[in-house]
């Protein structure tokens, strides 16, 4: 293949500023997603997934290293590009939706639409589809307080799906539903991830990484493992 | 794009009704002062220029004075040291238009049943035009009544008014101190004067009839006081040396005695009386600014702590692809709105409020279009000003530290 890698990072650290002097989270990750992947991020709690996952979506900038993103160094993109890339490349979906909560949930799936300048009558339209498609068309005028924690993560995944990104990224996207819910969530990533979308997906289940095609284990900040899904995330 | 930023700021205010209308309510009083209190200034200056323009331009007056008698000061007018030849005199100095000699005073006026007290002036025709006063109806006494002091009368409105009601008083007869006069012409209306008298409070006789039949006088020819009106403002000083000059050498005084007379400078006066009511609506309409601007940091506060709580939703909104100019543009049309919508209130309280002070009253008060469109200008000023901080507060957000904020 000639098109380069979704993601492709190396010696990839960041380091907290903390009281107590800097604490090294990511000490120096390498990494390489192809289009098309499907990567479940595995790693006990405080080994540096979450941070990880905020410089991959461009939410926080690497102490040091290198990160291309579909072959462009994000390092040299200013703070307008940076938002661009947000807004229509990745989408991110976060363990706790973070939906607007006084908005109804069509205008929360469109808001990426608004920043992206699309015009309204466009932006109600593909809301609305997105919403179908996460199986909610029948709330699009409901407030998020109003549906249960799946339902609000899948119009968080609408609305990360919105802009038709190639990417998404999503921390823990079933960390705060039951294993019913998840299954639901997780049958939608796979969905989209053979319609061709490139899924980066952490979590603590193994039920949950074994939807993925790829495991990445992560340890004090390190990748430990990197492998086909092997089954070992069954026994933690 | 604006439309749908609109909707959100609207949306956001809407969350909290009370904290908005608050906010706005500091507007609202800061544009509703403004507006009323220029209304009040602008008011008054007119009422002080209509004052100046019936009194009689480039005026002086001239009031016989103390002689000092035993170390004791007669006040001003008292003391008949003024000749109608010194009007005479003065009025062959360069530079004067017109000179005339007043002798004033009072007295009970009867017609009829009706009666009333008044100040009675002696003056001569040459009194109308200096004060540009004309006559409503009727005519005015001329030299020949002076000469033969004739008993003929001029009377103000408000005279007209109490004694006469809805009767044409020219060609009736009323007693003034118990003296018939005929009254000939009704004045025109000229409303108060500066330090707020009724001008048309007054009846004007010859002056000579009521030196000799009216009051009386200390000796033939003496007057209280002579009004002498320049040619221009620009002969004002001249005249004023050249007629101090000429009255301390006709009444013989030495180099170390004091003038026996006073000089007032009319003008001088009402030019002070326009400048200080200037500075008064000023210094009201910059009291009135100060709540403008006390209303801007209200919306400045409130702005700050909106961005502080909604810290998180500007994390969202740029971990979804939001620009800092959309964040900034978000929060600073929500101070615009509050501010101009504040602003629009405030201005219809203000017109309100000018209107029923002109209805209560009977001060003008002038609302312009100039003050409105300052009090727009200056609220949108606000907005933008201390919207801006806040906003760019909020734009400056680091993506990641507002998402994590809880
Ligand atoms: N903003 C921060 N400031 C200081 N330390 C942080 C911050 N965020 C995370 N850390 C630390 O970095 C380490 C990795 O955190 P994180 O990436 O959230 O781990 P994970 O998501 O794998 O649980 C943890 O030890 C955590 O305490
Ligand atoms: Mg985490």
């Amino acid at each position: 293949m000639s098109s380069p890698p979704v993601i492709r990072v190396s010696a990839l650290c960041k380091s907290y500023s903390t009281p107590a002097g800097d604490f090294p989270a990511l000490k120096g990750v390498d990494l390489r997603i192809e289009a098309g992947d499907f990567v479940a991020v595995m790693g006990p709690s405080g080994s540096g997934k979450s941070t990880f996952m905020n410089l991959l979506g461009c939410l926080d900038r690497p102490s040091s290293g290198e990160y291309l993103l579909d072959g462009r160094a994000v390092s040299r993109m200013d703070k307008d590009e940076l938002a661009r890339v947000r807004g229509r490349l990745i989408g991110f979906v976060f363990q706790g939706f973070n939906l607007l909560p006084r908005m109804s949930l069509q205008d929360n799936v469109a808001m990426p639409l608004v920043y992206a300048n699309v015009d309204r009558a466009e932006r109600r339209t593909r809301a609305r589809a997105m919403l179908e498609k996460v199986g909610l068309g029948a709330y699009a005028e409901s407030l998020p307080n109003r549906i249960s924690g799946g339902q609000q993560q899948r119009v968080a995944i609408a609305r990360a799906l919105v802009n038709a990104p190639h990417l998404i990224l999503a921390d823990e996207p079933t960390g705060n539903l039951d294993s019913q819910t998840s299954e639901e969530v997780m049958a939608l990533f796979e969905a989209l991830n053979r319609e061709g979308i490139t899924i980066v997906l952490v979590t603590h289940e193994a039920d949950v990484a074994a939807h993925a095609r790829r495991l990445v284990r992560f340890r004090d900040g390190l990748i430990i493992h990197d492998g086909a899904h092997d089954g070992l995330g069954r026994h933690e | 794009m604006i439309a749908t930023l609109l909707g959100q700021a609207w949306h956001a205010m809407g969350a909290n009704k009370l904290r908005t209308f608050l906010t706005m309510l500091g507007m609202v009083i800061g544009v509703a002062a403004v507006v009323l209190m220029t209304a009040i200034g602008q008011g008054a200056q007119l009422a002080v220029a209509e004052s100046i323009n019936s009194m009689g331009a480039n005026l002086f007056i001239v009031l016989s004075g103390s002689t000092t008698s035993g170390g004791v000061r007669a006040g001003g007018g008292n003391a008949p040291t003024l000749t109608l030849a010194d009007a005479a005199a003065i009025r062959d100095l360069p530079g004067v238009a017109e000179v005339a000699p007043v002798h004033p005073g009072s007295g009970q006026i009867v017609y009829g049943s009706s009666n009333w007290s008044t100040s009675v002036f002696g003056v001569t025709p040459g009194y109308l035009d200096v004060r540009r006063w004309s006559l409503q109806s009727g005519t005015s006494f001329g030299d020949s009544d002076l000469r033969s002091a004739t008993r003929v009368a001029l009377i103000g409105r408000t005279v007209a008014q109490n004694l006469f009601g809805a009767e044409d008083p020219v060609g009736k007869t009323l007693r003034i101190r118990n003296n018939p006069f005929v009254v000939v012409g009704v004045l025109a209306p000229k409303g108060q004067s500066l330090d707020g008298r009724d001008q048309d409070d007054t009846v004007l006789v010859p002056l000579s009839t009521a030196q000799r039949k009216l009051f009386g006088v200390s000796f033939q020819g003496s007057v209280r006081m002579i009004n002498v009106q320049t040619e221009s403002a620009e002969a004002m000083p001249l005249v004023e040396r050249e007629m101090i000059a000429l009255l301390r050498q006709r009444h013989r005084l030495r180099e170390n005695q004091d003038n026996d007379f006073f000089v007032r400078n009319l003008t001088a006066v009402a030019d002070s009386a326009a400048e200080t009511t200037r500075v008064m609506s000023l210094l009201l309409g910059a009291i009135a600014s100060v709540s403008l601007l006390v209303g801007g940091i209200g919306i400045m506060n409130i702005m700050l702590v909106s961005v502080t709580e909604r810290t998180r939703e500007i994390g969202i909104r740029m971990a979804i692809g939001a620009r800092e100019r959309d964040i900034l543009l978000q929060f600073l049309l929500e101070a615009v709105i509050i501010s101009v919508v504040g602003c629009m209130i405030g201005l219809a309280l203000g017109i309100g409020g000018a209107l029923l002070v002109n209805a209560l009253a009977s001060t003008a008060v002038v609302i312009s279009g100039a003050s409105v469109l300052l009090a727009f200008g200056v609220a949108a000023t606000v907005g933008i000003f201390f919207g801006f901080y806040p906003a760019q507060k909020a734009a400056r957000l680091d993506p990641i530290e507002a998402l994590r904020y809880q």
